[in-house]
């Protein structure tokens, strides 16, 4: 594969459907592993993506994920319809959350998703307008 | 520590399929918040959780850990042992306390798996 190239995958994530949560980020963790991508890289990609996945669940519409897998890295590009991020610095501190009760007995809503996905993350952006939506893009190299 | 012995310690059933009793494992963490369970454990662990549902085991597959103890005195619903099944995460049920499986298991050697600079 040239450096340029891609294999591209997108996944449609609705909202509160917990049932499926955490699939797309299965997906993903299964075909790196297929191409024998390092265990670590494998590891932050799916802690990565699927804290992504799961706040898209709970906190938004719902919306698409990107994925493009090059041959050096992975580019995941989670974009929601909404309702959008008021205070990015703030939501970005570990234990802050505005998640409601059910989430929270879900064992969810601690604060800590965007942190983890910050965290394991190589390059990390996240933008976002109230009533638009959030849109998040993390990138994780592989070890050659 | 073999499943096995973790198996025998806590007078556990085996609710999967997929139980290999010589399996390793160096460590355990246990909560009920998988978000601390992504942040702070590490890919040896065994779960130790009092939550039931399809989402503890999405976090495990996550981690790469091979085993979720579930502690309560009800049985997972059928879905959560079907999921744990495709993913082959064994999956143990304890009728012992958080407290009391916790204690067994680092009684017997087993560590916390949490990076030491959160030990502090």
């Amino acid at each position: 594969m040239n450096s340029n190239d891609s294999l591209h995958f997108q996944y449609v994530v609705s909202k509160d459907d917990f049932t499926h949560a955490g699939s797309a980020s299965s997906d993903v963790k299964n075909k790196l592993k297929m191409m024998n991508v390092d265990a670590a890289a494998v590891r932050k990609v799916s802690i990565a993506m699927y804290e992504g996945e799961i706040n898209m669940i709970i906190h938004a519409y719902g919306g698409t994920i990107d994925v493009d897998i090059y041959e050096d890295r992975i580019v995941m590009c989670l974009k929601d319809t909404g309702p959008g991020i008021a205070n990015i610095e703030e939501a970005m501190q570990e234990g802050f959350s505005t998640a409601p009760a059910d989430v929270i007995n879900l064992g969810f809503g601690a604060g800590m998703g965007l942190p983890n996905m910050r965290n394991n993350s190589d390059e990390f952006n996240i933008e976002s307008e109230v009533g638009v939506g959030t849109t998040v893009t993390m990138t994780v190299y592989f070890s050659s | 520590m073999k499943l096995g012995e973790i198996k025998d310690l806590l007078h556990a059933s085996v609710l999967t399929e997929n139980f290999d009793l010589d399996t390793d494992v160096d460590s355990a963490f246990c909560s009920d918040i998988m978000s601390n369970v992504l942040a702070y454990a590490n890919d040896k662990s065994i779960l130790i959780t009092g939550l039931y549902n399809a989402q503890v085991l999405r976090t495990a597959d996550m981690m790469g850990m091979a085993c979720v103890v579930f502690i309560g005195r009800r049985d997972p619903d059928p879905e959560i042992i079907e999921l744990a099944n495709e993913l082959e995460i064994c999956v143990l049920l304890t009728r012992s306390s958080m407290f009391t499986t916790c204690g067994l298991l680092f009684y017997n050697g087993l560590n916390g798996g949490v990076p030491s600079e959160l030990q502090r």
